[in-house]
C-alpha cells in the first residue's frame, strides 16, 4: 500500500505538521467567526467602559478569586429569570477583560447584583457574611475595610486597558469620540488624563464603605458590585428582541 | 531488555529522578490544598480571616499545584523515560533538559506564591501572571526541543505509538498556552495585564483554553503514559495497532471542538456551543477506543489483577477514564448542562477523571518506573494494595457526595411551589450541601493519605536503594583489596 500510515510514523516532521493541522482546525473554527459575525454582540444602549474606581473593585475581585464560587452570566431559564433578572447579554461584557462569567455557583449569581442590596448591606456582607446570612459559607473579607485603596497606577491600568481595545480616552479625538457615543458626563469619567481626580470624586460621591474619611478597598469593591447588570435598561426594549440574535 | 545498570549510564536517569520527586511533592501539596479548601466549604470558620488561605486564592493553588506540578512533572519525568527507552537514545541535551525542570518548578512556585498573595489573571486554570507565561513558554519550547532531538537520535525508523501522544500533548499545549495568554501587561514592573479579548470572545478562548487543558494535558499526554506503562507491566503488546491509529487522530481533531460545552446557555451564540455539543457526543468514539485498547492489552492475563498491585491501579484508571468519558459527553447535552453546569455535579466529574484516571494512572506508572530508575525492588508491595484502597474509596466518596450536592442543588433551585413561585432560595441550597461537602472532605482525607503511604513507601525504596548500592561498593572494594590490586 502507498499510502500507509507507517509513511507518518518513520517521519517526526510530517507527524508535527499532521497533528498541528489536526489540532487546529476546531478552534478556528469556532473561535474566529466570533470576531467577525456582527450579531456575535447585541446591539444594545448604555453598556459602558468601567470608571476608574469600578475598574480597581473589579481588580479587586479578581484578586480574592470570587470567581471561584460566584458566575456573571444568568442562563434564559425561568428560575433565573425569577431569582437573578433578566438573562445576561454578551454586550454586558464586552468590556470585561477577562470576562468573569464563571463556572460555578457556591454561592448566588453576581451579573445583576448591582443596586439589589445597599451599600451598607454589601459592606456589612464583606466584613462577616454571617452577619446579614447567618448560613453562609463565604469566608470575611475584613482587611477589605483596613486596607487604603492603591490607585497610584489607575492610569496606567487604563492605558493597558485602552490597548486591548476598551474605548479610554487620552487624545481630544479620543475624547470627543466617548462624548459622541456615551454623552460628556460619562465620557469625563473615560478619560485616562483625569483617572485619579475622577477615582477621588466617585468615591466621595458615595457613602460606600461607611466612612468617607478614608479610602478603602471596600469602596472600589462595592461600587464594582453595585455597577454589576445596572448598564442596560430592559425596559427600553420589546419582549423578544434579544432573542434574534441568539 | 538491556541490563539496568547499563541502562542508567545509557540514558539520562536523573533528570527523570527529579521530576518524579517534584511530582509527589506538588501531588501531595496539591491535594492537601484540595482537601483544606474543601474543608473550609464545609467548615468555613477554616478561612480564619488571613486573607492568603481564604478559598478564592487557595483554589488556584489547588488547581495549579495538582495540574501543573503534579502532572506536569509526572509527565515531564515519564516523557523523558518513554522517548529514551522506546528510542534506545538518550535526551538530546541534559542541559536543555535540566533548564526544563527548574522553568518548570520556578513557574508552579512563583506562580503559587503569587496566587496567596493576590497576583491572579483570574483565567481558570490559566491564573498565572504574564511573567510567569513568559518564563513557561520558553521551558516549552526547549521540552518540545528536547523531545524531538531526542526523537530523532531514534536507533529504529518508527516512533512509537505513546510518543505520537506526547507529542500532541506538547504541541496543543503550546498553542493553546500561547492564544490563552496573550494579554497587555500594566507595565514592566506590575503584576497585572489584561486579558487582550473580552466578554464572549475571551469565554470562548478560556473554554477552548480549559477543555483541552483536560484534553490535551490531562488526557492525551496520560493516554502516551499508557500506552508505555499498560504493556510493559503487563508484558504484553498493546491489543489493536490499528484502534491506536484511528482513536489518536480522531482524539487529537475532535477535543479541539468541544470546549463551548462549557458556555451552553451562556451569552455565546447557540451555533457555537451546538456544534460543541455534537463534538462532545462524538468524542465519545475515540476516548472508549483509548480505554478499550489499554483494557484490553490485559486480555489473556486478566490473573494479574490479583496479583499485581500495579496491575490494579493501572486498569482501574481506564476504567474511571471510561466513566468519566461517558459522564462528559452526557453533561454536554444542553438539557443534562442547563441542570448540572454551575453546580458541584461539574466538580465531581473533574475529579473521577484527574483522581480516577490521571492520578491512578500515574501512581501505577510511578511504582513501575521509581524501582527502575534506582535499580531496585520496590520496599513493600503491601503498602501498594493499601495505596490503592486508600485511594480508591476516597474517589467514591467524592464523586458521590458531588453527584449528591450538584443534582440536589441542581433540582432546588429550579424547583417552583404550587403557585408558581421558586421553592427554595439559593442559602437553603447552600445549607442543603453541608452533608455531600463533609463527605467529599472525608474522601479527599483518604485520597490524600494514600499519596502519603506512597510517599513513604517510595522514600524507603529510594533508601534501601542507596543502602544496596553502598553495601555492592564495599563488597568489591573488600574483594579489590583480596586480590591485592
Amino acid at each position: 500500500m502507498k499510502l500507509s500510515h507507517e509513511s507518518i510514523e518513520i517521519n517526526a516532521g510530517l507527524m508535527i505538521v499532521l497533528t498541528l493541522i489536526a489540532i487546529s482546525i476546531g478552534g478556528l473554527v469556532e473561535i474566529v467567526p466570533l470576531f467577525y459575525i456582527k450579531d456575535t454582540i447585541e446591539k444594545v444602549d448604555g453598556v459602558r467602559p468601567y470608571t476608574p474606581l469600578e475598574q480597581r473593585g473589579r481588580d479587586i475581585f479578581i484578586r480574592e478569586g470570587c470567581y471561584t464560587c460566584h458566575s456573571q452570566m444568568i442562563r434564559p431559564f425561568r428560575d433565573e429569570d425569577m431569582r437573578y433578572g433578566h438573562y445576561s447579554l454578551a454586550a454586558e461584557s464586552k468590556y470585561d477583560h477577562p470576562f468573569q462569567w464563571g463556572s460555578k455557583r457556591t454561592g448566588p449569581d453576581l451579573a445583576r447584583v448591582g443596586r439589589k442590596y445597599s451599600n451598607a448591606w454589601h459592606t456589612q456582607h464583606l466584613n462577616n457574611p454571617r452577619d446579614v446570612v447567618p448560613e453562609s459559607i463565604m469566608p470575611n473579607y475584613p482587611w477589605l475595610l483596613r486596607n487604603e485603596l492603591d490607585y497610584a497606577d489607575v492610569a496606567d491600568r487604563m492605558r493597558a486597558l485602552k490597548l486591548t481595545g476598551v474605548p479610554y480616552s487620552e487624545s481630544e479625538e479620543e475624547y470627543q469620540a466617548n462624548v459622541e457615543q456615551f454623552g460628556k458626563p460619562i465620557a469625563d469619567q473615560l478619560d485616562i488624563n483625569t483617572a485619579e481626580k475622577n477615582l477621588l470624586a466617585q468615591a466621595q460621591a458615595e457613602d460606600w464603605d461607611g466612612d468617607r474619611s478614608r479610602l478603602t478597598e471596600m469602596d472600589a469593591l462595592v461600587a464594582y458590585l453595585q455597577v454589576l447588570g445596572t448598564m442596560v435598561d430592559f425596559s427600553k426594549y420589546d419582549e423578544g428582541y434579544f432573542a434574534e440574535f441568539r | 531488555m538491556a541490563h539496568p545498570a547499563a541502562a542508567t549510564t545509557q540514558y539520562n536517569y536523573d533528570i527523570i529522578k527529579k521530576f518524579a520527586v517534584m511530582a509527589l511533592v506538588w501531588g501531595l501539596l496539591g491535594m492537601s490544598a484540595g482537601t483544606y479548601i474543601a474543608a473550609e466549604l464545609a467548615f468555613p470558620f477554616l478561612n480564619f480571616d488571613i486573607a492568603e488561605i481564604t478559598f478564592g486564592r487557595l483554589r488556584p493553588v489547588h488547581t495549579t499545584l495538582v495540574i501543573f506540578g503534579f502532572g506536569g512533572s509526572a509527565l515531564f519525568a515519564t516523557s523523558y523515560y518513554v522517548v529514551q527507552r522506546t528510542s534506545q537514545a538518550r535526551l538530546a541535551s541534559d542541559m536543555m533538559a535540566n533548564l526544563t525542570f527548574w522553568g518548570w518548578q520556578l513557574s508552579v512556585l512563583v506562580g503559587v506564591i503569587g496566587y496567596m498573595n493576590g497576583i491572579s489573571e483570574g483565567k481558570e486554570y490559566a491564573e498565572f501572571p504574564w511573567y510567569v507565561d513568559l518564563l513557561i513558554t520558553v521551558t516549552w519550547v526547549l521540552y518540545f526541543l528536547v523531545f524531538v532531538l531526542t526523537l530523532r537520535r531514534r536507533s529504529q525508523p518508527h516512533i512509537y505509538v505513546a510518543n505520537w501522544f506526547y507529542l500532541a500533548f506538547i504541541l496543543a499545549t503550546a498553542i493553546l498556552h500561547i492564544f490563552r495568554n496573550l494579554s497587555v501587561p500594566v507595565g514592566l514592573f506590575n503584576t497585572t495585564s489584561y486579558s487582550l479579548y473580552s466578554g464572549v470572545q475571551d469565554a470562548m478562548v478560556q473554554w477552548w483554553y480549559g477543555h483541552n487543558a483536560v484534553g490535551f494535558f490531562l488526557t492525551a499526554a496520560f493516554l502516551g503514559m499508557m500506552y508505555y506503562f499498560v504493556p510493559k507491566q503487563a508484558g504484553r503488546p498493546i491489543y489493536s495497532y490499528r484502534l491506536s491509529i484511528i482513536h489518536f487522530w480522531a482524539l487529537a481533531f475532535m477535543y479541539m471542538w468541544v470546549g463551548g460545552h462549557h458556555l451552553h446557555w451562556t451569552a455565546l451564540p447557540d451555533w457555537t456551543s451546538s456544534l460543541a455539543a455534537a463534538f462532545s457526543i462524538l468524542l465519545l468514539l475515540p476516548s472508549w477506543g483509548g480505554m478499550i485498547n489499554g483494557i484490553m492489552t490485559l486480555s489473556g492475563a486478566w490473573e494479574k489483577l490479583r496479583t499485581d498491585p500495579i496491575m490494579l491501579f493501572l486498569i482501574t484508571s481506564l476504567s474511571f477514564y471510561g466513566m468519566s468519558t461517558f459522564e462528559g459527553p452526557m453533561m454536554s447535552l444542553k438539557s443534562v448542562n442547563a441542570l448540572s453546569h454551575y453546580t458541584d455535579w461539574t466538580i465531581g466529574h473533574v475529579h473521577s477523571g484527574a483522581l480516577g484516571w490521571v492520578a491512578m494512572i500515574s501512581f501505577g506508572s510511578f511504582y513501575h518506573l521509581i524501582p527502575r530508575l534506582w535499580e531496585t525492588r520496590l520496599y513493600s508491595v503491601r503498602l501498594v494494595y493499601v495505596h490503592f484502597w486508600l485511594a480508591t474509596i476516597g474517589i467514591v466518596l467524592y464523586i458521590a457526595s458531588m453527584w449528591v450536592s450538584g443534582i440536589g442543588q441542581g433540582l432546588m433551585l429550579r424547583a417552583f411551589d404550587d403557585y408558581g413561585n421558586l421553592a427554595y432560595t439559593f442559602i437553603e441550597s447552600v445549607v442543603f450541601m453541608h452533608w455531600p461537602l463533609v463527605v467529599r472532605m472525608i474522601g479527599g482525607m483518604f485520597f490524600v493519605s494514600g499519596v502519603v503511604v506512597m510517599a513513604f513507601n517510595v522514600l524507603m525504596t529510594v533508601r534501601m536503594a542507596k543502602i544496596e548500592q553502598a553495601a555492592l561498593e564495599a563488597k568489591i572494594a573488600a574483594k579489590l583489596a583480596k586480590a591485592g590490586v
